[in-house]
């Protein structure tokens, strides 16, 4: 009993739950920006293998480690400019496509990490990003082990919370983005273009879907593993109902996530003679249905998200 | 300038049309990243033709492998149909597929007329029932039931591997976690002997013309599609909505369930954790290549099939590696959708300032 409850005090489990949330705060950013402005990323999935999958490529071919990262993050843009063409202008299916667009990525990445290790027993090795030496912090009993295991990269996403929360509520772009996603007539009328403003959201979205993907083999890893992605993407569209699109409560639910994860892997260890680990395998998927349960009658959906909008038509 | 005018109807011929028309589109597309791995494009694709019709046996390949497509596909279809949209056929498989081997397995000792039918009804039912849930939660909650389906496909597999490891696990079978193999009299009879194609097909096309006089022909067939087109009309015309979702589900879990069914007691005899290669996500794409005709869902599942048959049978020749199949199928989900807007819509050029 005094076990279970001593995880919570070892340093080792927060930073563990940092690091596991990590990947699905960009997720979560990411899918709440297409959702604000009004378009269901269900590529999310895909995108993540993609991300994953080309930032670590590119720096075993020799990039430096912050160099993966923009690759990976165009590759995500250029996922969701197939998505947001597809749905916005052409106002396609966004459940139908969004899962073609998962595909699509799956494949392409599976593929092209097969041409280019056509036979390799173990997964070939980048040199992944090295734990920060965090001044002064780093020197504090407690806070001071768990925020020197982090990376670079987690800090790039506590980053990006701060960043989408202030260009969302703060700025004319912001304003226009919520808009867009809410009463897309009204920005017409602004003389702002609709089509415009959701492909660019939905590219930066998928952008930081793909730097999701890309901290796992760049560093929470160090080597692309078929498979790895393993339903992350799907929590993440989970997450942001949970979140209520709002990119401070996205954090909140990644944490928590990552937490409720970084427990059930320690719980394992004491209670696997008895309970199969299966169960405990199963805890984050159970979790993510009943925060979506739980919200869902007082979500708050963006009012225009999954209706196409096409000028001049009502 | 191009403006789309939506169509009163849709001729047949022209769906059928944009259904070939995005096959082809798809191997085209796929030609580009195979030419870049700098493999003999048409060398590939005569070797995957050859590998999925190439001869008798290799058409029982590509007829086995499409035996689970048409039930996923039908699953997909009908859901879809509604605008539910059910993407845990996969999950529904292994509902079905556990259901199969705990019914047929030996538990219940009996004549094949009465067992066979038991444990299809059984599949089915567990197929079904998974599918129930996030239908109430989604008609009680609100709850999206896109993502709380995704997420039941990975709740379901690791529930398939814990009794695989645990209370299901055939102890003859050397430390391996797979289950008991499925009894004589439950087990689906081989259509051509030595082959591996098996009553499930019978199964899949009967099911496919069933779901189809049932959807075109009968009252609740048109509650469903009437609830499709336009939920909020179907409720002011007093339809019983959340009734007709219901029973979408049953419909298309019971299908999904059947795929697993059809798998383990026509094919595989015993159920292991790798049952499926994403059949279930593959039904997909076989409904919308078929527009969401039960009857088209037939082709549909052939030509996938075929993809990765021939796929396999391409890799094993000149070492491409069959993730080629993946991208064809991506390709022509996506073709599809994109070439659906000429069935719904007929694309007219106007001059500017005519209008």
């Amino acid at each position: 009993m005094w076990d279970a409850l001593d995880i919570l005090t070892q340093a080792n489990f927060w930073a563990a739950t940092i690091r596991i949330a990590t990947p699905l705060i960009f997720g979560v950013l990411g899918a709440l920006l297409c959702e604000r402005a009004g378009v269901l990323n269900l590529g999310i999935e895909g995108i993540f293998v993609a991300g994953a999958m080309s930032g670590w490529l590119a720096v075993y071919l020799g990039l430096p480690l912050w160099g993966g990262v923009v690759v990976a993050a165009l590759v995500g843009a250029l996922f969701g400019l197939i998505h947001g063409v597809l749905t916005v202008p052409l106002g396609l299916s966004q459940h139908v496509t969004g899962i073609g667009v998962t595909l699509l990525a799956t494949s392409v990445a599976y593929f092209g990490y097969r041409v280019a290790f056509p036979n390799v027993a173990t997964p070939p090795r980048i040199e992944a990003f090295a734990p920060l030496d965090v001044p002064l912090l780093g020197d504090l009993p407690f806070i001071g082990p768990i925020l020197d295991q982090q990376t670079g990269f987690t800090v790039l996403a506590f980053a990006c919370v701060g960043v989408l929360a202030f260009v969302l509520g703060r700025t004319p772009l912001g304003l226009a983005l919520r808009a867009v996603g809410d009463n897309p007539e009204a920005v017409e009328a602004q003389g702002l273009s609709v089509v415009a403003l959701r492909i660019g959201a939905v590219m930066a979205g998928s952008a930081l879907m793909a730097l999701g993907g890309a901290f796992l083999t760049l560093s929470a890893f160090n080597a692309f593993y078929f498979g790895m992605i393993n339903g992350r993407g799907w929590v993440c569209i989970a997450l942001t109902v949970f979140a209520s699109w709002r990119p401070g409560k996205a954090l909140l639910g990644a944490l928590l996530f990552g937490a409720l994860d970084a427990y059930q892997l320690r719980i394992q260890t004491i209670a696997g003679g008895v309970v199969p680990s299966q169960i405990f395998l199963m805890l984050p998927y159970i979790f993510s249905i009943a925060a979506l349960v739980l919200v869902a009658r007082r979500a708050d959906y963006p009012r225009a998200l999954m209706k196409p909008y096409f000028k001049g038509q009502r | 300038m191009i403006r789309f005018v939506p169509r009163a109807r849709t001729p047949v011929w022209l769906s059928v049309a944009v259904s070939i028309g995005a096959g082809v589109v798809a191997l085209a597309l796929t030609a580009i990243p195979l030419a870049l791995t700098g493999a003999p494009v048409f060398t590939a694709f005569m070797l995957m033709a050859q590998g999925a019709a190439g001869n008798g046996f290799a058409l029982a390949e590509t007829l086995t492998r499409a035996t689970p497509l048409i039930f996923t596909g039908l699953a997909a279809a009908v859901a879809f149909r509604a605008k539910l949209w059910n993407i845990g056929a996969e999950g529904q498989l292994y509902a079905g597929a556990l259901a199969t081997v705990a019914l047929g397995a030996g538990m219940i000792e009996a004549p094949p007329y009465v067992l066979m039918p038991l444990v299809l009804v059984g599949a089915a039912l567990a197929g079904a029932v998974l599918l129930l849930v996030p239908v109430l939660f989604k008609i009680r909650f609100g709850a999206d039931e896109v993502v709380v389906t995704l997420l039941l496909n990975f709740i379901v597999l690791l529930f398939v591997q814990m009794m695989l490891e645990g209370p299901m696990k055939d102890e003859m079978a050397l430390g391996w976690p797979q289950s008991a193999p499925v009894l004589d009299e439950a087990t689906l009879p081989k259509l051509v002997t030595g082959w591996r194609l098996h009553g499930g097909l019978v199964l899949a096309i009967l099911a496919a013309v069933l779901l189809h006089v049932f959807i075109t022909r009968t009252v609740w067939g048109f509650r469903i599609r009437a609830v499709g087109e336009n939920a909020r009309a179907a409720r002011y015309a007093g339809l019983p909505v959340g009734k007709a979702m219901a029973l979408v589900g049953l419909l298309s879990g019971g299908l999904a369930g059947l795929a697993g069914a059809s798998e383990v007691a026509g094919l595989k005899g015993y159920l292991t954790a790798d049952l499926s290669p994403g059949f279930g996500y593959a039904g997909i794409v076989v409904a919308t290549l078929a527009n969401l005709s039960p009857l088209g869902v037939i082709p549909a599942a052939l030509f996938v099939a075929g993809v990765f048959v021939g796929a396999d049978s391409m890799s094993r020749a000149i070492g491409v590696s069959n993730y080629l199949a993946d991208l064809v199928v991506a390709f022509a989900l996506l073709s599809v959708l994109v070439g659906g807007l000429l069935t719904r819509f007929r694309i007219v050029l106007v001059r500017r300032g005519a209008a």
